[in-house]
């Protein structure tokens, strides 16, 4: 194994044993493969610096490289924006880890070396992160590397596989160039996902929002600190912002629409489509703290007199959003509320059997001007996990489910 | 009244009412967003009088009267300065400055930054329990008990709080400094006068007066306040489109902490030095000496004001240097996270209020050595660090728009390298002024 603090600053020296130069960064070119070392810097002085491919190298150790070639086969070096600099994109840099689900800084990388017929290639194996990096790049060039590596072995290490490395880069062109896709991330859990852009800083915060598609990124966003929900979506252009806005539960969007300067809010809401502007609109209404506020526009209503089969049919056939239903609405001729189910009831009963046989005892609702502090006393007292919300003629026009209730009640801590 | 009479009356209000917060929604709202940057400014800006800082200015205003007051508004400008460059670095990177010295300037200069913000840190540490102690003795309470109650206060203060709270205590402690207000009007000072001195300069060039100069300004701008103060507006998030407020908050800071230097310097001028006591050699000293002059209360405040400064810095210098030192390695760090989730970053706080209480508590421990020491290290780690800022202040492809303009950067210049020396003089002259 190697450490990309032993081989930048190795002296190279081509196939006659002329000193060539020394090594001074090393690239990846993840178009081509995503883990070898493609290319490596040799800076000359004065003179300009070279480009030693991977099919050039014989061999490397710490400190010293040979090449298969004359100084003459070697190509001059010109930057190109496609080649991931070891050095300056990865050391010192932040990256996010995948699979601990942190954003972490990178202290070194290691090499694996693979011999094919007369080269050796160095391929990236693990990010370290931890305390034998540290102390690589603290005594790298004061103590020799055999003591180095002596010291180190005592060490705890800490160190991230390549392939659940993210790298941060809030440059979408370079982005580009670097075939960086957000597959790794969009596989996170929003909530994981939320903390760690917390971590980064606004414009690397961006670039990830700019990276993901929309559903992930709206999931992710809704899980975001209320400060920055507004600072990212504030600086997206409207299109876009719709775009992940739809995506969104439409109390969570209206909670955001809210929190953006009106100017913001109503560009944004131009952009979604007429329905779900309309749904989002008529929850704005309410202030954050009511029942109206608190409340869920997506819900199931169906009328009494259905049955359990028909109901079935209605959630399969409207894509109702699974993940938040809890229990379906039942109204009479009048558009009135007459109860609620279960689903867990529903899933049990008969097809043919009528919904109004399968209510709770008690039928319990809300008005939407009704005090945030009067549902959770709703909920406490009648352990509820959903409650529906009426108009003034006691038609439903939402639902606040218990999740609802929970992230209330920690924004009032 | 009847009853019916009631319920409309109170219902006419309470539509009064709704109609007015309606009304009153965009200023409110305005003034939330304003709020929500103020903070890390003013906070820094006045942890930067702590209990070193106090005993300078005791010393400067009981030996010199007013005659020092001059330095304050030069003071003022330069703290701002410097502090702007931070605070908008911290607003438009979104990063703190050790994080930006490692990413732009490599592990080892970043690791030598970190060794000497952890020695320095623990000499200042140790300044501020030595503030402790002194204050709670004019109080009658011995440093045995006073010294450990204060470590766990501020451990638990930080253990036990999330960034947000910690912040309230700390802005509430800003608020206490007003109590060196207080004890300023009680010496009835002659107000024309201090003001005069204020605006006019009077320099001259005794060595004493020479010394207590440079003490005074290598006193007031402090290496680590610039970590601080950028960690605290990245923390609180605040975005490039707030920089105005947060550069307000700077500001505010900047003049509010140099009126505080302007009322300790007042205080002490009008009743010390005004009684021929020029000789004073520490903060308790001045506050003992003041009771027959000004009276128990100007005595008691003053006491109470040294206890708060070093108390507040006691709590923000260890957590602070724990921060800078974990982010610059790449530690877990923050308040908001679990003592398990970041071992390091709780050992160093702790190991510093542990360390920092424990010295003091040796008996005939050199705290003067020890005092000393630290202001020198200070003084040798303030040029590295400014010029870290000034380089990376300046990196357009980190600041975008807001790298300095040309005349700030001389401004900027001219200020570092003035600071730069005028605290290289204060470490090989040393004032005794601690």
């Amino acid at each position: 194994m190697l450490h990309a603090t032993e081989v930048l600053g190795a002296e190279a020296y081509d196939v006659a044993g002329n000193f060539v130069g020394r090594v001074k960064e090393l690239f990846i070119e993840p178009a081509d493969q995503p883990n070898r070392v493609a290319r490596v810097l040799l800076g000359r002085g004065q003179y300009r610096p070279l480009i030693a491919k991977y099919d050039q190298i014989a061999s490397v150790a710490p400190g010293k490289m040979n090449l298969t070639t004359d100084e003459s086969a070697l190509e001059l070096y010109h930057p190109n924006e496609a080649w991931l600099a070891v050095r300056k994109d990865l050391l010192d840099q932040q990256i996010i880890d995948t699979s601990g689900r942190k954003v972490v800084r990178v202290n070194d990388i290691d090499f694996n070396e693979q011999r094919t017929n007369g080269n050796v290639e160095m391929r990236v194996t693990h990010v370290d992160v931890g305390l034998p990096g540290a102390v690589r790049r603290l005594l790298q060039g004061i103590m020799p590397p055999e003591a180095i590596r002596k010291i180190q072995e005592k060490l705890p290490t800490r160190t991230i596989r390549w392939e659940f490395v993210n790298l941060i880069e809030s440059d979408p062109l370079r982005r580009v160039k670097l075939r960086m896709t957000s597959q790794k991330l969009a596989s996170m859990h929003p909530a994981d996902l939320a903390d760690i852009m917390e971590e980064l800083s606004p414009a690397e915060r961006q670039s990830i929002v700019d990276s993901l598609d929309e559903e992930t990124a709206a999931d992710a966003i809704a899980e975001l600190d209320k400060r920055l929900q507004t600072q990212v979506v504030e600086k997206l252009d409207p299109e876009k912002a719709a775009d992940i806005i739809e995506e969104m539960r439409p109390d969570e969007a209206a909670d955001l629409l809210a929190r953006l300067s009106p100017e913001a809010s109503n560009e944004i809401m131009d952009e979604m489509p007429t329905r779900e502007a309309a749904e989002v609109k008529e929850l704005l209404r309410f202030e954050a703290d009511t029942a109206g506020g608190m409340m869920n526009t997506e819900l199931v209503i169906v009328a009494e007199d259905a049955t359990r089969g028909e109901v079935v049919d209605y959630i399969r056939f409207h894509e109702v959003p699974l993940d938040q239903l809890d229990n379906v609405a039942l109204v009479n001729r009048d558009a009135v509320l007459t109860g609620t189910v279960r689903l867990a009831r529903l899933l049990l009963a008969d097809s043919e059997q009528q919904v109004s046989e399968l209510t709770a005892e008690s039928l319990l609702f809300v008005h939407p001007d009704a005090k945030d502090h009067e549902v959770f006393e709703l909920f406490d007292k009648y352990n509820l996990r959903s409650l529906t919300v009426v108009d003034r003629s006691t038609r439903p026009v939402g639902m606040i489910t218990v999740d609802d209730v929970v992230s209330h009640m920690r924004a009032r801590l | 009244m009847t009853y019916v009479e009631l319920v409309t009356t109170f219902g006419k209000w309470k539509e009064r009412w709704s109609v007015f917060a309606r009304r009153t929604r965009a200023l409110r709202r305005r003034l939330a967003v304003i709020l929500a940057v103020v903070g890390p400014g003013i906070i820094t800006s006045n942890v930067d009088n702590d209990a070193g800082g106090i005993t300078t200015y005791t010393l400067a205003g009981s030996q010199f009267g007013y005659k020092l007051l001059w330095v304050l508004i030069p003071l003022t400008i330069a703290l701002y300065v410097s502090e702007e460059m931070c605070a908008r670095m911290g607003v438009v990177t979104g990063k703190g400055l050790s994080d930006l010295i490692r990413e732009e300037f490599g592990f080892r200069s970043t690791f030598f930054v970190m060794a000497a913000a952890l020695l320095v840190d623990l000499g200042n540490t140790v300044a501020e329990f030595a503030g402790v102690a002194a204050s709670m003795e004019i109080f009658g309470v011995t440093k045995y008990i006073s010294v450990p109650l204060a470590a766990i206060v501020v451990w638990i203060l930080v253990v036990r709080g999330t960034y947000r709270s910690v912040e309230k205590i700390f802005l509430i402690a800003c608020a206490f400094y007003l109590s060196y207000v207080v004890s300023a009007f009680f010496a009835k000072p002659d107000w024309l006068l201090a003001a005069k001195e204020t605006v006019v300069p009077s320099f001259n060039l005794q060595k004493d007066y020479l010394l207590m100069f440079i003490g005074l300004v290598g006193t007031t701008i402090a290496p680590w306040q610039f970590f601080y103060l950028q960690a605290g507006f990245v923390e609180k998030r605040v975005a490039a489109k707030q920089y105005k407020h947060a550069r307000l908050d700077v500001l505010v800071g900047s003049i509010s902490c140099m009126a505080i230097v302007f009322f300790v310097i007042v205080c002490t001028a009008a009743t010390l030095h005004a009684h021929g006591m020029t000789n004073i050699s520490s903060a308790k000293e001045a506050a003992l000496a003041l009771a027959p002059l000004a009276g128990k209360w100007a005595s008691f405040l003053f006491a109470f004001g040294l206890l708060n400064a070093s108390l507040f810095a006691a709590s923000i210098l260890p957590l602070s240097t724990a921060h800078v030192i974990c982010e610059g390695l790449g530690f877990e760090a923050g308040i908001d996270r679990k003592i398990p989730e970041a071992p390091i970053f709780y050992g160093l706080y702790g190991g510093l209020i542990v360390a920092g209480g424990a010295i003091i508590l040796i008996p005939h421990a050199p705290l003067f050595k020890i005092l000393l020491l630290s202001q020198v290290a200070n003084g040798v780690w303030l040029p590295i660090v400014l010029i870290f800022i000034l380089l990376l202040v300046n990196r357009r492809d980190l600041m975008g728009e807001y790298v300095n303009s040309l005349s700030f950067n001389i401004v900027a210049w001219f200020i570092s390298i003035a600071m730069i020396v005028i605290t290289l003089l204060s470490v090989f002259a040393p004032t005794g002024a601690g």
